[in-house]
């Protein structure tokens, strides 16, 4: 099983395609840098435009690392299910499209197996791009913007909060949101690769991936109270931006942070349940789906 | 000689198209096979089905002695393959292909042992060349020796000479042979160049709509009794029709160019007689005996009825 895997990583490092997705984050991220450096406090005056009378912040502080990376991944983590369904939905239609699938198919290895070694591969890839993503949009930020404390602006139902937390209290949270993110990009790696069974080209895995998570994330934002109660919980998209949960601090009574708090763990357990019995679902029918498969190609 | 492939009463339905029916063959050790058929016989699907890529609807198949759904890891151990096309990853060498589909084989795959088996093919000075830079010709040989890597018993080969230039046809023809002889591996080819599977094989089968119309040694199958005569007069049409009042009715076959007539050599004189007495006006009498011809003239036949 690992020599399978080596060889499928092996197999995905050799492929050019394989690095757009780690040039088009720096890009991002460079863009963003670049202009928080050149225009950041129009930015924050903006945001803080409405609660400058109660707030007292120094806004040359409140562009820090911490922040930058919030705003990055605010951006960035809608945008990366692409980038991953572009290795994940070339998985097995990919090969097929070379002709290599029956080839494959002809060495003493079970399909089985093979699913689930093209599945731990994209899973893998996916954390590469998070880990990379973490090393530009948190680390260089920090080192170009500095480290303080974090202003969270937040929307609760018709209240816009601003959250503040103290810089000991953020890299945790950092941690676990881009592992969190790890779990819901390998729900979009799962659908990516199921599709990828169907076809014979990696294009039409790929844009079907796209396409659903585009459908399902504009289902989820719907605020009818029918697809609220009977649609949303099931479409893993509600979840997909569940890693701010972590950044969401919980507070007393009178409001004021607990450090190394949640506001509510429950629904970030409760989302990552969901999530995992998405790819449990999507993968196991990946599986049986490529058992009875007939390989034509 | 031992059974190496024993498939019996093998089908399989793709929607409302029976691309195999009630199909069964044995091929023995050290058998080189050849499956002939036209395209859409049946062949592909049947040797696809042998490697497990397709799922029969009925039958079985067992290779060395073993059901091939059960055991299907350890019979593919011990079979090399060649599948249309030699398709491999294009952005990696000949090096890297060879080494990964050995240890998908389980060989350990050394330097020394892809070098080795590269130089085999002639392909050791290219072993850092990527496989898109290669010609047909080089792909072929590639992958020839990525179905060799794990010195396999049994090869199985569909249309090895596809896309293949005449010395890369005689090349592969010659490296099939030495396999079988030298080697003493089990070979199964498919082929549309019939003249090609006359050369290799020492027994095959026929194959028209998914049936199987004939299986057995070639040798038996060219034999003199079995031959046709190519019969071609000044009007074909009026000397059918007037043999079809004869006793060579039932064995002759108008075509679009001659009438073809089943009969052996021996027969050839009583032929030509008849047609005199007919008055008919001969313009050749070609003796036929190659498989191609006896291929058509059965898939011809299959096709009257």
């Amino acid at each position: 099983m690992f020599n399978l895997l080596q060889i499928e990583l092996y197999k995905i490092s050799k492929r050019p395609r394989t690095y757009i997705a780690f040039a088009a984050i720096t890009a991002i991220v460079v863009i963003f840098q670049l202009a928080f450096k050149a225009d950041g406090k129009s930015y924050m005056d903006l945001m803080l435009q409405s609660v400058q009378d109660s707030f007292d912040i120094d806004k040359s502080k409140a562009i820090n690392g911490y922040f930058m990376c919030y705003i990055i991944l605010n951006t960035l983590l809608i945008q990366v299910p692409i980038l991953v369904a572009l290795i994940a939905g070339d998985a097995i239609s990919g090969e097929a499209n070379m002709g290599t699938l029956r080839l494959l198919l002809t060495k003493p290895v079970s399909r089985t197996k093979l699913i689930l070694v093209k599945f731990a591969a994209s899973v893998i890839y996916t954390i590469m791009l998070l880990v990379w993503m973490a090393v530009m949009a948190l680390f260089l930020s920090l080192l170009i913007f500095g480290a303080d404390d974090m202003l969270i602006f937040r929307v609760k139902g018709d209240e816009s909060l601003i959250l503040q937390i103290t810089s000991d209290d953020i890299m945790w949270r950092y941690f676990a949101a881009f592992g969190y993110a790890a779990v819901a990009l390998t729900v979009i790696a799962a659908l990516a690769m199921l599709l990828s069974v169907f076809a014979e080209n990696s294009i039409g895995p790929i844009i079907a991936t796209v396409c659903i998570v585009i459908v399902c994330t504009v289902v989820s934002n719907i605020n009818v109270p029918i697809i609220d109660k009977h649609v949303k919980p099931w479409l893993f998209t509600s979840y997909l931006v569940g890693w701010k949960g972590f950044f969401y601090i919980g507070t007393t009574a009178d409001g004021e942070p607990i450090k190394g708090s949640l506001e509510n763990w429950p629904a970030i357990r409760n989302s990552l349940y969901i999530l995992a019995a998405h790819i449990l679902v999507l993968l196991g029918s990946t599986v049986v789906i490529f058992r009875r498969k007939d390989i034509l190609s | 000689m031992n059974p190496v492939v024993e498939v019996n009463n093998l089908s399989k339905k793709f929607k409302e198209i029976d691309a195999v029916t009630d199909l069964s063959f044995t091929v023995y050790d050290g058998d080189i096979y050849g499956f002939l058929g036209q395209n859409g016989a049946g062949k592909s699907t049947t040797i696809r089905m042998l490697l497990s890529l397709i799922k029969p609807d009925n039958g079985s198949i067992s290779i060395f002695g073993k059901g091939l759904t059960e055991n299907r890891n350890a019979i593919m151990k011990q079979t090399g393959a060649i599948i249309e096309r030699p398709d491999m990853y294009k952005y990696l060498s000949a090096y890297d292909n060879l080494s990964i589909f050995a240890k998908l084989s389980g060989v350990k795959g050394s330097r020394k042992l892809i070098m080795e088996k590269l130089d085999q093919v002639g392909l050791a000075d290219r072993s850092n060349s990527k496989v898109k830079t290669f010609s047909q010709g080089m792909k072929q040989r590639l992958g020839i020796a990525i179905a060799l890597v794990h010195e396999p018993g049994l090869i199985i080969l569909d249309e090895p000479t596809n896309g293949l230039d005449p010395q890369g046809i005689a090349d592969m023809r010659n490296m099939i042979i030495g396999l079988s002889r030298n080697m003493g591996k089990t070979i199964i080819v498919s082929s549309h160049l019939l003249s090609e599977i006359e050369l290799m094989a020492n027994r095959m089968i026929i194959m028209h709509k998914g049936k199987k119309m004939v299986e057995g040694k070639v040798a038996e199958l060219l034999d003199p009794s079995n031959s046709m005569v190519q019969l071609e007069t000044t009007d074909d049409r009026a000397t059918f029709k007037a043999l079809s009042n004869t006793a060579w009715a039932a064995k002759a076959t108008l075509t679009d160019k001659h009438i073809q007539i089943r009969l052996g050599k021996n027969e050839i004189p009583a032929l030509a007689e008849s047609l005199h007495s007919m008055d008919a006006k001969i313009l050749a009498i070609r003796p036929r005996h190659s498989l191609e011809d006896y291929f058509i003239s059965l898939t011809n036949e299959q096709t009257d009825v």
